[in-house]
């Protein structure tokens, strides 16, 4: 079953990696330039969006018909409904630093093979910031 | 790449064809991470848990998952003959890197957690989140381009 779980997180991996690649998510101008939607607007971004809100809305449907998923016995869907400063404290921070240099986790660590240096430096500073939090709310 | 060179009117710079094609393939990968796994395929979540930060997902299958992100980059990237790619220099990705981390722990997710899994289920907190990290990117890249700050070369 471990086995299984695995090269199905290895395919899920890769496929959302080429996914960010084909639709130019890899490219932080690319990026820079849906969020420049009072400049030089670029709409590529909502199409991915698009994309990927329209295959995943279907399989939410899909969803609850199953008992359990292929691999795993039980699904581990979010149940939390309440709307928390924390969050959005926590969404607003993030939008700043996508906006900042047009990357988010995802493309961040896709272009470790694009642009190695400058997504290492990116994906630490990011990591370091996760950490920060984990010791700021004592789970260190 | 001629079947998704399609182009909008108005903007000569977009990829729509491209844009909805990688869009597509990001939803089967979340479609199978959610149907394959009974997990949201929420990247900064995933992160957290490979290097020690967090629980859910089984850490060698966290760890598959972000080993495929740059594996499915080369490939489009071999497919293409290289990818255009425009960083911004070390000083603003350590900035920018701290607030994404710092930012999607406190927010619980990222632009795969909330903006695609999320949203598509309509989940409040989701919808709130993707609503503010969008105005935010937006307001930041106005400001700055406002006061001139240009971080890409």
């Amino acid at each position: 079953m471990t086995m299984r779980k695995v090269a199905t997180s290895l395919v899920a991996g890769t496929l959302f990696g080429s996914g960010l690649a084909l639709g130019g998510m890899t490219n932080p101008a690319r990026v820079r330039g849906f969020l420049d939607l009072f400049g030089d607007w670029d709409p590529t971004l909502a199409f991915v969006m698009g994309g990927a809100v329209l295959v995943m809305a279907i399989a939410w449907r899909f969803q609850p018909r199953m008992i359990a998923p292929l691999f795993e016995d039980k699904f581990y869907i979010p149940t939390r409904k309440d709307l928390t400063t924390p969050l959005v404290f926590g969404s607003a921070l993030f939008g700043i630093g996508w906006g900042v240099a047009g990357l988010c986790p995802g493309p961040g660590i896709a272009a470790l093979v694009i642009e190695p240096v400058s997504a290492l430096i990116f994906v630490a500073s990011m990591i370091a910031g996760m950490g920060l939090v984990h010791l700021l709310k004592g789970e260190g | 790449m001629t079947p998704i060179a399609l182009s909008l009117p108005g903007f000569p710079d977009a990829a729509p064809g491209a844009g909805l094609a990688g869009g597509i393939l990001i939803g089967l990968a979340a479609a199978l991470m959610l149907l394959g796994l009974g997990r949201i395929a929420g990247i900064s979540g995933i992160t957290a848990r490979v290097v020690g930060l967090g629980g859910g997902i089984d850490r060698a299958a966290a760890v598959a998952f972000l080993v495929g992100l740059p594996v499915g980059a080369a490939i489009i990237a071999m497919a293409q003959g290289g990818l255009p790619a425009n960083f911004a220099g070390p000083i603003p990705l350590i900035i920018a890197g701290l607030l994404v981390g710092i930012g999607t722990r406190l927010g619980s997710g990222c632009t795969s957690g909330h903006g695609v899994c999320g949203v598509s289920r309509l989940s409040t907190r989701s919808l709130v989140a993707t609503g503010t990290f969008m105005v935010a990117g937006i307001a930041t890249v106005a400001i700055m381009n406002a006061l001139g700050l240009e971080v890409l070369s």
